[in-house]
C-alpha cells in the first residue's frame, strides 16, 4: 500500500485515504473534435513500465485532486504536485531525469 | 520413547503444572511449555497422519516451520484446526485432537494409501481421474474431499473478538534473538523511534541453547542487559508474541498478535493486527534448519537435530534414549553435545562428509560418541516410532553397512536463512555456494517510496550463521566455535535407487518426495513455479520452510543445471498463518460499513418501517400495518397518496450548492440543459451525463440568488456528483470562480404529497403556499409554523406536491407536527416503493432503472431536456458518435400487459432468429415494472427497438416459467398524461 504526500494541504498518508483517477494532463476534446481526437481523448490510455503521471484525489482528507510522478515498476515516488497545471513542472521532470537517466522525457 | 527429564528446563516453570488433554486423554505440562514439548514429555510422540498417504507423523521441529505437529484446538465454536504445536504454548484445560484419521490416530483406513503410493505420484488428479466424465463429480471427487485436506472446519460462529491497530516508528526490527537484539540497541541508543517484535514468548532466539559469548559476557547475561536497556529506552517499543506477517510497499508491515490464546473467553481480544508503518525495517529473522532427504525421514522420531536440543535445553524434554544424530555440517555436534549434558545417550554421528575435524566434532568424539564419516543413512527403520537405522556410505546406492539401534534420529542438512520479509516486496536474493543458501542481495533491496532500500538484513537472516559472524556484522564482538564447511547433501544416500526416493519427504505437510520433484522434471516441469503447482512442493500451511531448498535442489539436479538457475518460488505473506478473525477484526456486522440514519430515522423505526438500503442510507420501502403484507402497504400508501395525502422523508436526496460568479457558466457544462437562464426563485429538472454521453445522474436545480444554485441529485448519487464537480472544477476548470458544498445531510426534507397537501401545509401556517405564490416549479423561503422552511413546489409523483427543506436538527420536529396536523386529512407517511411506483405510473425515469451506463437521454425521450442553444456540455461530443446517433437504439415506451398481469423484473423481449452467439435475439427489456393500485393493473417500461414508432403494438416478454407475456406498446404516461393534477 502506497504512501502519498497530499500537495495540498500537505499530508503524507496512506493509499486508502486516496482515490486513484487514472492518467494526467489528459487534454479534453469536445463538440467540433474528430473522431480520432475524441477517441484518443476518451479511450485511449497509457500504460508504462516506469515513470507515470496520475491524478489521485484526497478523498478522506481535504479533498483536493492533485497529480502524482511515479514509477508504475518500483512504485518509487518522484513527487506529487498541483493539478492546475496542463504539464509536469519542470522541477517534476527534471527530478525524473536526475533518477532516471535513459527516460525519454515526458510527450 | 520421548520424556521429562527430572532437571533443567530454561523456560518451564516447574511450580506452574498445567492439565490439558490429548485426543481425551488426561497430560501433564508446565508453564512455558508449548503443546508439542507437553506433549513430548508426555511420551506422545505420535501426533497426526499424513495428508497424503496418512502416515504417522510426530514433531519434527520446534518452530514455525513445523510441518506435521498441527493439531485441533478447543470445541465447538471455540475449535481450530491446524494449530501448530510447537508455536501454541500450553494453556491449563487445553483440548486437543490429533487430525487426518479415521476412525483413529492408532489405527487409520486411509493408511491403505501408503501402500499404493504408486498409484498416487504427483498429478495424480490429471493422470488418473480423467474418464467417464460422471465418475469424477459422482464418485472420485467426493472421495479425495473426504480423504484429503487437514482438521476440520467449527460450524458455530467465532465468539471471539479482534481488534486492528495502526503503528508508526523509524525503525522496525523484527525478530528479537541477539542480532534483533544488538540491532535495536543501536537505533534506540540513536535516538529513532523503534519497535522490535518478536513472534515466540521469548527474547533471545537460538543464542541461549546454541551458547557462546557476546562482547566479553556469557551470552544469556548480554541478552538480560541489552533487554534491560531497551527497556529503559521510551523511543523503543518491544513487543513479544507478535510476528511480522509481510513487509509490503514502502515500509508497510502487516503484524500479527497473539493476545489471549492461551486464555479463551476471557472477554481480551483474541489476536490484534498492526498496520505498522516503519520508516526502515531491519529482518533479524534468524535461519531454519533444513532436514535431509532418506528413506524414512518422516518417521515419528526423526526430528531436526536443532529442535532435539531445543527440546531438551528450553523445556526439559529428551525426544529419545539413544539419538542417531546424522548432519552434512558442524552444528549440529551442538545437538550431540546437548544429549550428551542432559545424561541421554548418542549411539552414533553419522556425519555424510568424508572427513569431520571441526572443533565441535573433535569435542563430541572426545567424549567417546562414534563419528562414523562419509555415511548417510540408508533408511529408518520403525512405523509409528523410531526403532533404529540402517547405515550405509553416503557415495553409494544405499547398501546397508551396518544397522544402529536408536529410538530418535536427529537430522540437519545444513542452515537456510528466513528471507521473507526481504522478498515479499521486490528484495532480491544471491546463491552462497559454500553454504549452499539463499541469502539476502544487500545491493538489490526492497525500494521505498523514495527509491532506495527499505529494508536491511542482520544476523542469521543475513546467512551470518555463527554467532561471531552475526555479531560482527552489527559491531559486537562475540565468540563461538569454529565451523567447519558443510558439504550439501540434497539426498541420502547420493546414489539412492526408486525404492529408498519413493519414502525421501521433502514436503511433509503436503506429501512430497523426492521421486515426485524428480517425476515432474521428467514430464517437462522446468520452471520452479510450475514443478511447485504440479507436485504440490511448498504450498501447505508451512509454505515449504522446512524443504523448500531441498526441493529447489532436486529439481535443479534432474534438470542439470545450478540451483541459482532453478531460482526459488516466490515468498508470499502472511509469513505464518494468521487468522481470518483478525484480518476482520471489528469490520463486521453494524461495523461492516456505516449507516447514514436521516433525522427522522427513529420515527420510521418506532413505526416498523421494512427497510430498502439506498447507497450508505436505509429507507423505508413501506410502513406494514399489522397484518398487512407489504404488497398491501404499498397500495395502501399510494391510493392515500393519490385521494388524501401522503408524506415521504426525502431527506436522503443529494444537496449540492454551486455557487460563483462563474457558477451559471459551470452548470451549463455539467447539465444537458441550460441552468444558467433560470431566474431566481424558480426550479428546473435537470439531466447530468458523463463524457460518454451516458446519463448519470438527475434532479431539480434551484437558482437561491444571483450566483447560487441548489442541485438536487439521486440519494445514491450525491457524493460521486459533488466528487464530478470538484473533479471539473480542480483539474479542467481551475480558474472559474465556482465553489461548491455538499449540504445533503444538513438539511431534512419532507416531500409533501397529494390532493390534500396544501390544506395542511395551511394549518401549519405562516407561509403562503397558494397556487398564485408559490405556483409549480417555484420555490419559498419563510416560517412555516414555527420551522424555519424552504418549500420546493415540485412533484415526482404527478400530484399538487411541495418539498419542505428545513436545517436537519428541525426535521423530526416538523415530521411530527406535519402528521399531527394531517390526521384530520388522512395524512400517511409512505415509503420508496410506492415513491417508485408513483413516479412509473407518470412515466418518470428513474436513475439506475431506466439507466445502467448505458442509456443516453435521448433513449429515453428526453431530448427536451438536451439544449440545442450550447455549444457545449458535458457527454455531447459523445452522444454525436455514429453508434450514439443510430435510429436503431432501443428507446423508453410504455407497456400494457394484455392480461393485466405485471412483466416480471428483467424481462426481455425476443425477437426472430439467433445472434452469432446462437443466443436468441432480442427487440427490448422492461426497466420498470409495477402494479399499479391506480390503474389497477400492471404497467411498465422498457427499452424496445423502434419502439416510439411502433405504438399500438403487441410483443411478447419473458415470463416467470415458460409463458411468454404479452404487452401492448403504449405511452409511458399512464396516469393524468396533461399534468393536471400537479399544477392545481
Amino acid at each position: 500500500m502506497l504512501t502519498l504526500t497530499c500537495p495540498c494541504c500537505g499530508v503524507i498518508a496512506e493509499e486508502t485515504e486516496f482515490a486513484p483517477g487514472g492518467e494526467a494532463h489528459l487534454k479534453r476534446f469536445g463538440p467540433g473534435s474528430s473522431d480520432d481526437e475524441f477517441e484518443g481523448y476518451l479511450f485511449a490510455r497509457k500504460n508504462p513500465k516506469g515513470v507515470h503521471f496520475e491524478r489521485w484525489r484526497h478523498a478522506y482528507g481535504c479533498g483536493k485532486w492533485f497529480l502524482a510522478a511515479r514509477d508504475t515498476n518500483t512504485l518509487e515516488v518522484f513527487a506529487t504536485y498541483k493539478a492546475q497545471t496542463t504539464e509536469p513542472p519542470a522541477d517534476v521532470i527534471a527530478k525524473i531525469k536526475a533518477k532516471r537517466p535513459d527516460w525519454e522525457g515526458y510527450k | 520413547m520421548s520424556t521429562r527429564l527430572s532437571k533443567g528446563g530454561r523456560l518451564i516453570d516447574r511450580a506452574k503444572p498445567l492439565a490439558f488433554t490429548f485426543n481425551g486423554k488426561p497430560m501433564r505440562g508446565f508453564a512455558g511449555d508449548t503443546l508439542a514439548s507437553a506433549l513430548l514429555g508426555g511420551g506422545q510422540v505420535m501426533v497426526g497422519r499424513s495428508f497424503k498417504y496418512h502416515r504417522p507423523r510426530g514433531i519434527v521441529a520446534s518452530g514455525a516451520e513445523e510441518p506435521n505437529a498441527l493439531v485441533g484446538l478447543g470445541r465447538n465454536a471455540r475449535f481450530e484446526p491446524d494449530q501448530r504445536t510447537t508455536t501454541t504454548e500450553l494453556f491449563e484445560g487445553a483440548e486437543t485432537t490429533s487430525q487426518n484419521h479415521w476412525p483413529s490416530l492408532d489405527f487409520d483406513i486411509g493408511e491403505i494409501n501408503n501402500t499404493f503410493y504408486k498409484f498416487l505420484p504427483a498429478g495424480f488428479y490429471y493422470k488418473t481421474f480423467m474418464a467417464p466424465r460422471a465418475a469424477w463429480k459422482h464418485l472420485f471427487e467426493p472421495i479425495i474431499r473426504k480423504s484429503a485436506g487437514l482438521g476440520g472446519v467449527p460450524k458455530e460462529a467465532d465468539p471471539d473478538r479482534y481488534e486492528q491497530v495502526y503503528a508508526h516508528c523509524d525503525v522496525l526490527v523484527v525478530g528479537g534473538g541477539v542480532a534483533g537484539l544488538a540491532a535495536a540497541l543501536k537505533e534506540g541508543r540513536a535516538g529513532k523511534r523503534v519497535w522490535l517484535i518478536e513472534q515466540t514468548p521469548n527474547w533471545g532466539g537460538r543464542t541461549p541453547v546454541d551458547g557462546g559469548q557476546i562482547d566479553g559476557h556469557d551470552a544469556q547475561n548480554w541478552i538480560d542487559s541489552a533487554l534491560v536497556e531497551l527497556s529503559s529506552m521510551e523511543n523503543v517499543t518491544m513487543r513479544t508474541r507478535l510476528m511480522a506477517a509481510g513487509l509490503h510497499d514502502h515500509g508497510y508491515v502487516i503484524g500479527y498478535e497473539n493476545l489471549a490464546d492461551t486464555t479463551p473467553g476471557d472477554g481480551r481480544p483474541r489476536h490484534r493486527l498492526w498496520r505498522i508503518r516503519a520508516g526502515h525495517t531491519i529482518t533479524a529473522t534468524g535461519a531454519i534448519e533444513r532436514p535431509l532427504a532418506f528413506a524414512g525421514n518422516d518417521v515419528p522420531g526423526v526430528m531436526l537435530a536443532s529442535a532435539v536440543r531445543d527440546y531438551i535445553v528450553n523445556w526439559a524434554v529428551s525426544p529419545g534414549d539413544r539419538t542417531v544424530l546424522v548432519t552434512n555440517n558442524d552444528d549440529a555436534y551442538r545437538t550431540a553435545l546437548a544429549i550428551l549434558d542432559a545424561g541421554l545417550t548418542v549411539s552414533a554421528v553419522v556425519d555424510a562428509r568424508e572427513e569431520t575435524h571441526g572443533a565441535l566434532a573433535e569435542a563430541v568424539k572426545a567424549r567417546g560418541v562414534r563419528v562414523l564419516e562419509g555415511r548417510g543413512i540408508a533408511k529408518v527403520l520403525g512405523r509409528k516410532g523410531v526403532s533404529g537405522v540402517e547405515i550405509c556410505a553416503q557415495a553409494g546406492e544405499g547398501g546397508a553397512v551396518e544397522m544402529i539401534d536408536c529410538d530418535c534420529v536427529a537430522m540437519s542438512g545444513g542452515w537456510s536463512p528466513v528471507v521473507h520479509l526481504w522478498s515479499h516486496c521486490g528484495g532480491k536474493l544471491t546463491w552462497d555456494d559454500a553454504r549452499a543458501m539463499f541469502r539476502p542481495d544487500p545491493n538489490r533491496p526492497p525500494t521505498g517510496a523514495d527509491g532506495t532500500g527499505m529494508a536491511t538484513v542482520v544476523g542469521a537472516a543475513n546467512g551470518d550463521l555463527t554467532l561471531s559472524e552475526a555479531m560482527g556484522g552489527l559491531g559486537i564482538g562475540a565468540a563461538s566455535e569454529e565451523e567447519a564447511p558443510l558439504a550439501p547433501v540434497w539426498m541420502m544416500p547420493a546414489g539412492a535407487p526408486d525404492a529408498l526416493r519413493f519414502k525421501s519427504f521433502l514436503d511433509y505437510q503436503n506429501d512430497v518426495k523426492v521421486s515426485d520433484v524428480q517425476l515432474a522434471a521428467r514430464e517437462g516441469y522446468e520452471s520452479v513455479e510450475h514443478t511447485k503447482r504440479y507436485t504440490t512442493l511448498g504450498m501447505a500451511t508451512d509454505q515449504g520452510k522446512l524443504s523448500n531448498i531441498n526441493g529447489l535442489a532436486i529439481l535443479s539436479d534432474a534438470l542439470g543445471q545450478p540451483i541459482p538457475a532453478t531460482g526459488t518460488t516466490t515468498f508470499r505473506p502472511p509469513y505464518t498463518p494468521i487468522s481470518l478473525g483478525a484480518v476482520t477484526a471489528e469490520a463486521k456486522g453494524e461495523l461492516f460499513q456505516p449507516l447514514r440514519r436521516t433525522p427522522i430515522q427513529s420515527w420510521h423505526e418506532a413505526k416498523g418501517a421494512h427497510w430498502e438500503p439506498v447507497g450508505h442510507w436505509r429507507r423505508p420501502y413501506c410502513y406494514p400495518k399489522s397484518g398487512e403484507s407489504h404488497r398491501d402497504a404499498v397500495n395502501r400508501e399510494i391510493t392515500n397518496t393519490r385521494k388524501n395525502v401522503g408524506m415521504l422523508d426525502a431527506s436522503t436526496l443529494g444537496k449540492i450548492v454551486v455557487k460563483g460568479p462563474d457558477a451559471g457558466k459551470f452548470l451549463d457544462m455539467l447539465y444537458t440543459n441550460m441552468m444558467s437562464t433560470l431566474p431566481v426563485g424558480k426550479c428546473r429538472y435537470g439531466l447530468m451525463c458523463n463524457e460518454n454521453g451516458f446519463l448519470m445522474d438527475d434532479g431539480v436545480v434551484a437558482r437561491l440568488d444571483e450566483d447560487t444554485w441548489l442541485c438536487h441529485t439521486t440519494s445514491g448519487g450525491a457524493d460521486h456528483i459533488h466528487g464530478w464537480m470538484e473533479d471539473w472544477l480542480q483539474c479542467e476548470w481551475w480558474d472559474w470562480k465556482v465553489y461548491t458544498t455538499n449540504l445533503t445531510e444538513q438539511y431534512a426534507q419532507i416531500a409533501v404529497v397529494g390532493p390534500k397537501s396544501r390544506e395542511l401545509l395551511e394549518r401549519l401556517g405562516g407561509m403562503d403556499v397558494s397556487k398564485e405564490t408559490l405556483p409549480f416549479m417555484k420555490w419559498t423561503e419563510g416560517k412555516l409554523g414555527t420551522f424555519d422552511a424552504r418549500i420546493f413546489r415540485i412533484s415526482f409523483s404527478g400530484e399538487l406536491s411541495y418539498e419542505i427543506a428545513v436545517p436537519a436538527s428541525q426535521g423530526l420536529a416538523l415530521w411530527k407536527a406535519l402528521m399531527a396536523e394531517g390526521e384530520a386529512l388522512g395524512v400517511m407517511p409512505y415509503g420508496t416503493e410506492a415513491l417508485h411506483v408513483m413516479r412509473a405510473e407518470k412515466g418518470f425515469i428513474m436513475i439506475g432503472d431506466e439507466t445502467d451506463g448505458t442509456v443516453i437521454p435521448q433513449d429515453l425521450g428526453l431530448n427536451w431536456a438536451l439544449s440545442k442553444k450550447k455549444t457545449d456540455y458535458l457527454g455531447k461530443r459523445a452522444q454525436e458518435r455514429s453508434h450514439m446517433t443510430d435510429p436503431n437504439r432501443w428507446k423508453l415506451v410504455g407497456l400494457e400487459t394484455l392480461d393485466g398481469s405485471v412483466i416480471p423484473d428483467g424481462s426481455h423481449a425476443p425477437a426472430d432468429g439467433f445472434n452469432d452467439n446462437g443466443q436468441r435475439n432480442t427487440q427490448g427489456r422492461v426497466t420498470s415494472t409495477y402494479y399499479s393500485p391506480t390503474i389497477g393493473k400492471g404497467i411498465a417500461m422498457g427499452l424496445v427497438l423502434n419502439g416510439p414508432d411502433r405504438m399500438g403494438e403487441v410483443i411478447e416478454f419473458t415470463g416467470e416459467g415458460e409463458e411468454m407475456v404479452k404487452a401492448r406498446i403504449v405511452d409511458p404516461v399512464f396516469y393524468d398524461k396533461d399534468g393536471e393534477k400537479q399544477n392545481v
